[in-house]
């Protein structure tokens, strides 16, 4: 309860609104503060990277995405079981679309940070996933991937 | 059959979703004049990277712009320049060298990063997820296809 008041509190204070909680498991950002300069962006960006362990900036959704390479970022942590994580969706907002960008000097969407640290796009977590890497790195989060579950249960 | 279904979801089903093998390997034909920004990127690659092996795919096709466009592509990259590099600053070496056109006219880049040892024990090329239509509702697109005819 107290999480859900103090999740209520940041929304108004930053003027976003949290999405989806019934839907789906994916916590949605949304609203983004439009009148911000650049400077205000960039630093609003290394909050909003840092106040969540996973946070993924695509197009669309994780609901309904609009883009494949998006889609696959989803469906790679829906995979693992992740089910709580913060994403963003720049097709609403250009600012947030080319700040991130700048942000992370990383030109193309979707981009995923993990403990406020860029991981990269799609292709790298790709092959993270493929490679094993991904199960560990979720591990340091304190996320247990559910990869290691169904391979305890075949 | 549930059992195989769960296998069916570990990496290596999931990466055969996406991945195809190499059967032979093509030389690239040069037309540069119907194809200027496939041209410039391997060039550029090329010159920053010397690879051992490059292929530059315009996937423009399987996205919703108008044919003939060059705005999507996927590059493979095999290069020494990759040894003990993360993933991470390789990409970033590959983009870095297409700075200019993912500015203007290059909507999306996929890279693959491979040294040589790692191209040689598996030579097979990613196959790009299926477009959700997203450039249809991005009105930035207009511009950086225009960027490209430029």
């Amino acid at each position: 309860m107290n999480s859900i008041v103090r999740s209520t509190v940041r929304c108004l204070r930053s003027r976003t609104w949290y999405y989806g909680a019934v839907q789906s498991n994916a916590v949605l950002n949304s609203g983004w503060a439009r009148l911000m300069c650049s400077s205000a962006v960039q630093k609003n960006l290394e909050e909003m990277v840092k106040r969540d362990k996973v946070v993924v900036f695509m197009k669309g959704t994780p609901a309904q995405p609009m883009c494949g390479f998006s889609n696959a970022v989803v469906q790679i942590l829906r995979m693992h079981g992740v089910g709580i994580y913060a994403a963003y969706n720049v097709l609403e907002d250009q600012d947030l679309r080319q700040g991130i960008k700048t942000f992370s000097n990383w030109p193309t969407i979707p981009q995923v940070f993990f403990n406020g640290e860029f991981v990269g796009g799609c292709d790298i977590l790709l092959q993270m996933h493929q490679s094993g890497d991904l199960v560990e790195e979720l591990q340091k989060l304190g996320i247990r991937s559910a990869l290691l579950d169904r391979e305890k249960e075949a | 059959m549930l059992s195989s279904a769960l296998r069916c979801l570990r990496p290596s089903c999931f990466s055969l979703a996406f991945s195809r093998q190499l059967l032979h390997h093509q030389p690239h034909m040069e037309h540069s004049g119907s194809r200027p920004v496939e041209t410039t990127i391997r060039t550029k690659l090329t010159q920053a990277l010397e690879p051992e092996h490059l292929e530059v795919l315009n996937e423009s096709h399987m996205h919703a712009v108008p044919p003939g466009s060059e705005s999507h592509f996927r590059v493979l990259v095999v290069s020494p320049q990759f040894e003990s590099l993360s993933l991470l600053q390789r990409h970033r070496l590959v983009n870095e060298a297409l700075k200019e056109e993912l500015s203007t006219c290059v909507h999306a880049l996929a890279i693959q990063a491979k040294t040589p040892q790692q191209w040689s024990s598996n030579p097979s090329l990613a196959k790009s997820p299926p477009c959700l239509g997203g450039s249809k509702h991005d009105n930035t697109m207009a511009e950086k296809l225009k960027a490209g005819q430029d």
